[in-house]
């Protein structure tokens, strides 16, 4: 074993594989990046493809490769079950496969993983069914988990290499200029798939809106793509937006959207042209409100808002209190529609949005991101990936990518779930370093890591409850009692990564 | 405080997220048996049963079979519950011994 | 110096989830149904979650006040438990006369003397819900040392007088008076009743400030929802801190000088004023806008 600098035990075959982590700032990428395999196509020859089948013979896919999917359709994604149906039809066994995030209606992929067809995952996050046959044990080889700046770091340098990509595209014509925000089910942003396209080899384009050439906006040019495949639906509109963009009525949520939006107001960073970027999750969509009646008040605009972009950044563009959307996904179908219909929105690959290997992603421009968190312990280290129970079941996203590079990152969490304290002495698992992370917000009150002196100075007469972490935690423990560690083999089931390619953290197989 | 007995089955507690369900029965010559459905048994399976055979001891209960659903329910509610649940069993609905509850639950 | 009670969120005693949370919304006082909220099956299982709630949870600053049942349904089982556990106040619903606050104040006395607690540390309530008892608030308000306010219940109250709510409220001006008058008449606090729409935010702000311009303390409130509204409608202005900071700077001043007379820009300051100060920093206070001793 050999102990990260947050003191997590990584084994040995992987702390040498990868490294282990050694701080948020400790790698810093001076390199080539990796390139795809071309082959180009004449004059007169054609594109199109009659069916997924056709289009996995022609890329040539076999045993032992490496494919990729986008989850900008999230739970509405048709595309990954499809192909991965016709693969095993096929009889290819032993695939890698590296979507950029994998969703609930992707839980096929157990039968996959039982027969062989599936023997590696790389992914932003697994959802609840597929997560906790994995915590179980379900493969062999761990799942590696990356943040999506990592992802696109790990394309980029070549640490994942593509063979084939089968992307999703709400729109393309029959030389695969394709974007999201036409078409049928329009998914927005294809942020996580432009990334894709420029490094696999075989790019194939699954549409369900074929369009006259030339299609655009082109979010993923021709120059990348070798096949187009029509097919009658490629997903469920409804789905993109399932659970993530409601507005929440719940006045404990509401409560610490209001703290929240308090510490932002009153952060020395709230000023004209500053930037931000809100989650999805219930607390993180109101601070969105409260935001927007702060800035009305006090006559303050923002220069932008990224990443994940939901109904409620929309409106902030179309009332102009945001200058300028970066959306590498879009949430809804609202912030669909204005990525289409509104140049100040505009769409942004994963690497631009976040990899620290790019040569400076939107990130680094980030003045304020709201986060969420499974567990936070008093080292101030987050898990946004394993349940309480020991149990996958969440996805890193763009957590550590933002806290880290963000200059005030807020952690907003309600101090009790059920009866599970969200704050305690140790994480399960660690996805974003307690370094990256600067204020956490619950509905007793707020809590300022103390490496950030120049914030707890600047907080001193903020008119809400401060504490100190081990007080957030030791009220949480007062309330809820002290639960009883979650017991563990040794198998590994999954492997953190950093967003610089290190290990923070390894998932063990849970104790039956 | 004088000791209850179970003397037919009786029920306390809902569903709901953070309460739990209790369902008592007698359990001649058994003890006390628990069986327990929580969602979280990892974390707090043993304080629960804890909690319950605390409660049941007190209450002088000594045969009892109990089935407990619970839904993330704190120690206090578990105890309530256990205390509700053994005096309807009792079929004490009124004018409760509170000295002698008060006496061991500080 | 007495405490606030700007708002009092009622939530009810069978709810596990909202006894654990009821105090981080900012409410001055919560109270723990167990009467109308509790159907008649559920009572002794209620009963048993406050009790064991108020025994083992903190609710810090925040006042705790239950609302127990009728002595004909458990009432007395309710007084017996909830002075064990330490509650703050028992509150009476649909109260008539004093003698039903006397009645209960022997069993609460007999209770705090059985467990040992000290005789009066239980403080008592009384909603007044019908004519006769809006009729009798002077006698009502003035029943027992240990009553700290009395509230009106409307809901049951308009059905009484044969009419229902409106929302410009002018069929309770009369109660509103009177048990105002009977709170201020017996040195006690005046509540008002609930607003039951609760997404209509803005005609509870109106009725809130109808009330605070009567004069009442505070309103009940049944959704944590309603709690800022209620404290914000309660908070002072700027311009009436500043007075209020000048008014205890002058008596200051003036006790520093030795001077009997005090005196603010040339008018004197007389002991309403300067209750009415000490009022106002204390709201402005629980609305983080001033700190104790700042002037």
């Amino acid at each position: 074993m050999v102990r990260n600098k947050i003191g997590r035990e990584i084994p040995e075959r992987y702390a040498k594989q990868y490294g282990v982590f050694e701080g948020a700032w400790a790698r810093k990428p001076n390199y080539k990046r990796a390139a795809a395999k071309v082959s180009t196509i004449y004059p007169g020859e054609s594109k199109l493809l009659s069916s997924i089948r056709e289009a996995i013979e022609k890329t040539g896919l076999k045993d032992g490769m490496t494919i990729s999917f986008h989850h900008h359709f999230r739970e509405g994604d048709y595309v990954m079950n499809l192909v991965m149906d016709e693969i095993d039809k096929m009889g290819v066994k032993n695939l890698s496969i590296a979507p950029s995030s994998i969703a609930n209606i992707h839980e096929p992929l157990i039968d996959y993983i039982k027969k062989g067809v599936v023997t590696n995952i790389t992914s932003s996050g697994l959802r609840d069914k597929l997560g906790s046959e994995i915590s179980k044990g379900l493969m062999e080889n761990p799942v590696v988990i990356r943040s999506h700046g990592g992802r696109a770091r790990a394309i980029e340098s070549g640490d994942i290499h593509i063979d084939v990509a089968f992307l999703g595209a709400p729109s393309s014509d029959e030389y695969g200029n394709a974007n999201g925000s036409h078409g049928n089910a329009i998914c927005g942003s294809l942020g996580y798939a432009r990334i894709d396209a420029k490094y696999a080899d075989k790019v194939v384009i699954i549409t369900d809106n074929l369009v006259p050439y030339p299609n655009t906006p082109i979010s993923i040019p021709q120059t990348d793509v070798d096949y187009i495949v029509v097919i009658d639906s490629i997903g469920d509109p409804n789905g993109i937006a399932k659970g993530a963009t409601r507005f929440t009525k719940n006045p404990k949520e509401l409560l610490i959207a209001k703290y929240a939006n308090q510490v932002i107001v009153n952060s020395p960073y709230f000023k004209d042209g500053f930037s931000f970027q809100t989650g999805s999750g219930g607390s993180a969509l109101a601070v969105a409100r409260y935001l927007k009646e702060d800035m009305i008040k006090k006559n303050v605009k923002a220069s932008f808002a990224l990443g994940g972009i939901t109904q409620q950044m929309v409106e902030l563009l179309d009332e102009g209190l945001v200058e300028k959307l970066l959306d590498v996904q879009s949430f809804d179908r609202e912030a669909g529609q204005s990525i289409k219909e509104n140049e100040n929105h505009y769409e942004i690959d994963a690497a631009m949005y976040a990899s620290p290997a790019s040569k400076s992603p939107v990130v680094s421009k980030l003045d304020v991101v709201i986060l969420s968190a499974l567990e936070l312990d008093t080292d101030f280290n987050v898990n946004v990936i394993v349940g309480s129970d020991g149990m996958i079941r969440g996805a890193s996203g763009g957590h550590s990518d933002t806290a880290a590079a963000s200059k005030m990152s807020i952690i907003v969490t309600p101090l009790i779930r059920g009866r599970i304290s969200t704050i305690l002495d140790k994480v399960n698992t660690v996805v974003t370093p307690g370094e990256s992370v600067d204020v956490v917000v619950t509905e007793v009150g707020i809590c300022i890591n103390p490496l950030r002196q120049d914030l707890i100075e600047h907080f001193k007469d903020l008119p809400i409850p401060q504490y100190t972490i081990q007080e957030l935690k030791n009220k949480a423990y007062e309330i809820a009692g002290t639960p009883d560690p979650i017991e563990y083999d040794d198998k590994i089931v999954a492997l953190i990564e950093y967003r610089d390619g290190s290990l923070i953290d390894v998932v063990r197989k849970v104790k039956e | 405080m004088k000791a209850l007995t179970i003397q037919k089955q009786a029920i306390a507690g809902t569903i709901e997220s953070s309460d739990v369900q209790i369902i008592i029965d007698q359990n001649p010559g058994k003890g006390i048996e628990i069986e327990l459905k929580s969602s979280l048994e990892k974390q707090y399976g043993r304080r629960i049963r804890e909690v319950i055979e605390e409660t049941l001891a007190n209450l002088g209960v000594k045969e009892a079979k109990l089935v407990v659903e619970d839904r993330g329910a704190l120690d206090c509610t578990i105890k309530a519950r256990t205390i509700a649940v053994v005096h309807r069993s009792a079929g004490i609905t009124e004018n409760y011994d509170w000295e002698g509850i008060e006496a061991w639950n500080v | 110096m007495e405490r606030l009670r700007r708002a009092m969120m009622f939530l009810p005693a069978s709810n596990p989830g909202m006894l654990r949370d009821a105090y981080i919304y900012g409410a001055d006082s919560i109270m723990f149904d167990l009467e109308d909220s509790v159907s008649l099956k559920e009572k002794d299982t209620s009963r048993f979650l406050v009790y064991q709630a108020v025994k083992t949870l903190d609710y810090g600053d925040t006042e705790t006040v239950v609302r127990i049942n009728s002595l004909d349904a458990g009432g007395r089982d309710d007084i017996q438990a909830m002075v064990r556990a330490g509650i703050d106040v028992i509150r009476l619903p649909k109260t008539e006369t004093a003698q039903d606050i006397i009645e209960i104040e022997e069993i609460i006395e007999e209770v705090e003397r059985q467990c040992g607690r000290e005789v009066g540390s239980t403080k008592m309530m009384a909603a007044i819900e019908s004519a006769v008892g809006v009729l009798n608030a002077v006698d009502i308000a003035k029943a027992s040392d240990r009553l700290i306010g009395i509230a009106l219940g409307a809901e049951d109250y308009v059905t009484n007088l044969h009419t229902k709510r409106s929302p410009e409220g002018q069929e309770l001006y009369f109660a509103r008076s009177m048990i105002l008058h009977a709170a201020r008449a017996a040195g006690i606090a005046a509540l008002d009743t609930v607003y039951s729409d609760v997404n209509n935010e803005e005609g509870l702000r109106k009725e809130v400030e109808i009330i605070k311009q009567l004069g009442f303390d505070g309103k009940s409130v049944i959704n944590p929802r309603q709690i800022p509204i209620v404290n914000d409608v309660f908070t002072p202005t700027e311009a009436e801190i500043e007075n209020a900071k000048n008014v205890i700077h002058a008596i200051e001043e003036a006790k520093a000088k030795g001077s009997g007379v005090i005196a603010l820009n040339g008018k004197m300051i007389d002991k309403p004023i300067v209750q009415r100060a000490k009022r106002v920093l204390m709201l402005a206070e629980a609305a983080n806008l001033y700190r104790k001793g700042e002037v």
